[in-house]
């Protein structure tokens, strides 16, 4: 009989769940040999929000189990392994029966994941066995040429998955018409967004894929050396990558007259960033691996006539390279096959903030935010008010709720005034306050603005101290268009995407909750229930019991009241840290 | 912007104890490396926590990089500390889906435990509070990071209890800074 397998995923977010203590258990149980089963580990698998997950693979199928801790191990050890009973309660995906969680699954079509979760990152045999370095194979066995591979990547139509959609066989034809003794090929795994982690889930997951990604790419623009520039916060990700490109040397993957081809040559180094969000531009992450300060500079000459040492350079995303094996292997009608009319292929969103089922999911473009959202994503945490979703990060836009049923794809999200961006989608619920995300955003780039445009220096500075004004309720009637003739400077008169993209969240939360901004200026109110300054903390008579509880607890001394005698809450000196609110245990203070 | 990042400060004089020689090899192994800024810096940082005055003027003498470009690195990048920082280096994560999730709950409860500012270290050199923009585990906001362990779906009271167990621990155990 064959043996029952437990795999378990240590991706990061496993591993800050617990599932390093639960791996250790195993280990301990697997290695006395008192259960007979084999132990696996994997990566993400997608389903965060069911973290940490373990997953047994028996002779009937696959089973999933979510938020395994100690004592759950015992009993799925008890009843699974030792009696082959699965415990339904616990599985979160299996084919034998329906789960709560089946819906998360329903819709998404991996391909760019489509090792991730499978197989152990730190086994090149386990990669090779699920068609990993085929496609290369392939290309050098049926001796085509690069044209032919830039003609393929072309046909499929896939575009930048790092965020600007720009025609990938597009990219690499130009830097392949450029002639020159050496070319470079980089990986940009520099993923800044705050809310993306879909490039941190592909190194960690399946290494291999990239590698074999820019090896093609190398390939079809002829260069004989990558860099992969990947953030020094992804430490896991640096130690995978550095074990995947050891086996791809072991193997003769990686180095002199690889894959029988006389003269091609070809090498990968890691870069690790050094934290700077600019850096995620093209022409700023070729100084940063020069060793110069991540300043971007102006195009052209693009990359692809001189970017790294001033020689022809290409650069893609982790997403990007993650999806060309599986181009070349099943052609490039078969990735047209998904999406829609100007976007084709899958793209891998990280869904996170008041969502149930926050995750990695991959899903063909085409499909609408409301799909995503409430279908896959389970709806909003606590049922509480669809607000909106905020796409692109820091350069994207916020698109409400009565645009739930636009389309995922390039022109589609940016008709809205938002963009796609890497791919981080963060829902808002009621209780965000619109101006607030802005000046969030607002704030951060502010901070990344390398200070090379003056626009973007002082413009980005300038807008966030209105934003500070409107939010502590100083705000002044022509702030909204003092906001939005900055924010037209800022976008025309910066150098790089960072500048001409830093205003997006103002515009995007202007146009659409343009009735927040103006309850925050006129009403001195904040609609969610957000902003301090603007919040009114009372008592409500009724259900007060007199306990004493808010009085104790209040810093200065605001709130009068005696035993049997309603409280009250003396506005003068409350300084609306709202203590008393989350102490009352009777709901007997209003906030307004 | 980053730049705002200098600021002119009194030159403390670096106690003895800054071994300097520890950069040897790393200088040795990338003294003709093309692009070797970067990569000098990080293990110089790696080697002390922080990059000390002396290791810039070393650098200066025995590579062929200038202090100032090397000083424009250093304040450029987030990741360079120019400071020495405690022995826990606590991160908290201030990315859009932490945000959301009330990172700034998390972020106050720890001032008012270590008594220190955003980016401060605590008198006694134990703690180094931090805020960074995304920490990648996105699902499991509001996070933090100490050392190499991820704290996820904080609240106010756990993320109390995190930091007064670790003081708990370092009681007794003699402090290096």
């Amino acid at each position: 009989m064959e043996k029952v397998k437990v795999i378990v995923g240590l991706g990061s977010c496993g591993l800050a769940a617990g599932a390093g203590k639960v791996y250790d258990k195993l280990k301990a149980v697997h290695d006395a040999k008192i259960l007979g089963f084999d132990l696996k580990k994997t990566s993400c698998i997608g389903m965060c929000y069911r973290e940490p997950l373990v997953e047994v693979i028996d002779k009937s199928g696959s089973y999933l189990y979510g938020e395994v801790n100690e004592a759950k191990l015992e009993e799925i050890l008890e009843k699974h392994i030792r009696n082959h009973e699965p415990i339904k309660e616990y599985v979160v995906k299996t084919e034998m029966f329906e789960t709560a969680d089946s819906s998360f699954f329903e819709g998404q079509v991996k391909i760019a994941l489509r090792n991730c979760g499978y197989i152990d990152p730190e086994s090149i045999e386990e990669y090779e066995a699920r068609e990993g370095y085929k496609a290369i194979k392939s290309i050098t066995e049926n001796k085509l040429t690069p044209q032919d591979v830039i003609k393929t990547i072309l046909d499929s139509g896939l575009r930048g998955r790092g965020g600007g959609g720009f025609p990938t066989g597009l990219k690499w034809k130009f830097a392949n018409n450029n002639k020159a003794d050496q070319k470079y090929i980089i990986c940009n795994a520099d993923e800044g967004d705050p809310g993306a982690f879909m490039d941190r889930s592909v190194l960690e997951g399946d290494p291999h894929s990239v590698l074999e990604g820019m090896t093609i790419g190398a390939f079809a623009i002829e260069a004989s050396e990558g860099w992969i520039y990947c953030r020094a916060e992804y430490p896991l990700a640096i130690k995978r990558l550095n074990i995947a490109i050891e086996q791809a040397r072991n193997r003769g993957y990686l180095g002199k007259d690889i894959f029988g081809i006389q003269g091609f040559n070809f090498d990968i180094h890691i870069k690790e960033g050094a934290g700077a969000f600019v850096c995620g531009e093209e022409t700023a992450l070729i100084a940063s691996i020069e060793g110069q300060r991540g300043m971007p500079r102006k195009r052209p000459p693009f990359p692809a006539e001189a970017g790294l040492w001033r020689k022809p350079t290409n650069i893609n995303n982790v997403e990007t390279f993650a999806n060309i094996p599986w181009i070349v292997n099943k052609g490039a009608a078969a990735y047209a096959a998904y999406g829609s009319e100007r976007s084709k292929g899958t793209k891998v969103f990280a869904l996170t903030g008041k969502i149930k089922h926050g995750g990695l999911v991959e899903v063909p473009m085409g499909v609408t935010i409301n799909d995503i959202v409430f279908k896959l994503g389970g709806g909003i945490t606590d049922d509480k008010k669809f607000k909106a979703v905020q796409l692109g990060g820091p350069s994207g836009g916020c698109i409400p709720e009565h645009l739930g049923h636009t389309i995922v794809d390039y022109d589609s999200v940016n008709a809205t005034g938002a963009i796609m961006g890497s791919g981080g989608m963060v829902v808002m619920d009621e209780t965000t306050c619109m101006v607030d995300i802005a000046k969030f955003f607002l704030n951060f780039t502010r901070k990344e603005s390398c200070g090379k445009c003056t626009f973007c220096r002082v413009g980005t500075q300038r807008m966030l101290e209105i934003l500070e004004r409107i939010t502590e309720g100083k705000g002044k009637e022509s702030d909204i268009d003092t906001l939005q003739e900055l924010a037209y400077q800022i976008k025309d008169s910066s150098l790089c995407g960072l500048g001409q993209t830093a205003p997006n969240p103002v515009l995007t939360t202007i146009k659409y909750f343009r009735n927040e901004y103006e309850a925050h200026i006129k009403d001195k109110k904040c609609p969610a229930k957000n902003c301090k300054p603007l919040l009114t903390y009372t008592i409500i008579p009724d259900l007060c019991t007199a306990c004493m509880l808010c009085k104790k607890v209040c810093p200065s001394k605001a709130i009068d009241g005696e035993k049997k005698q309603p409280h009250f809450i003396r506005q003068a000196d409350c300084i609306k840290c709202g203590a008393c609110f989350s102490k009352c245990k009777f709901k007997a203070i209003n906030v307004e | 912007m980053r730049i705002t990042r200098i600021k002119k400060e009194k030159v403390v004089e670096e106690s003895a104890t800054v071994d300097l020689s520890l950069m040897d090899p790393i200088i040795e192994k990338y003294k003709f490396y093309k692009g070797n800024m970067i990569p000098l810096l990080q293990h110089t940082q790696e080697l002390y926590g922080f990059i000390p005055r002396g290791a810039f003027l070393k650098l200066e003498k025995e590579t062929n990089l200038t202090l100032s470009d090397m000083y424009g690195v250093a304040s450029f990048y987030a990741q360079f500390r120019l400071k020495p920082v405690g022995k826990h280096i606590i991160k908290v994560c201030h990315g859009t889906a932490c945000h959301v999730q009330n990172a700034n709950v998390i972020t106050e409860a720890i001032q008012e435990e270590l008594g220190v500012k955003d980016g401060e270290t605590t008198a006694d050199g134990l703690f180094t509070l931090e805020s960074v923009a995304c920490l990648g585990c996105c699902s499991l906001a509001p996070v933090m990071m100490i050392g190499d362990e991820t704290f996820g779906k904080l609240t106010e009271k756990s993320t109390r209890e995190v930091i007064r167990n670790m003081r708990e621990k370092e009681k007794g155990t003699p402090c290096k800074n």
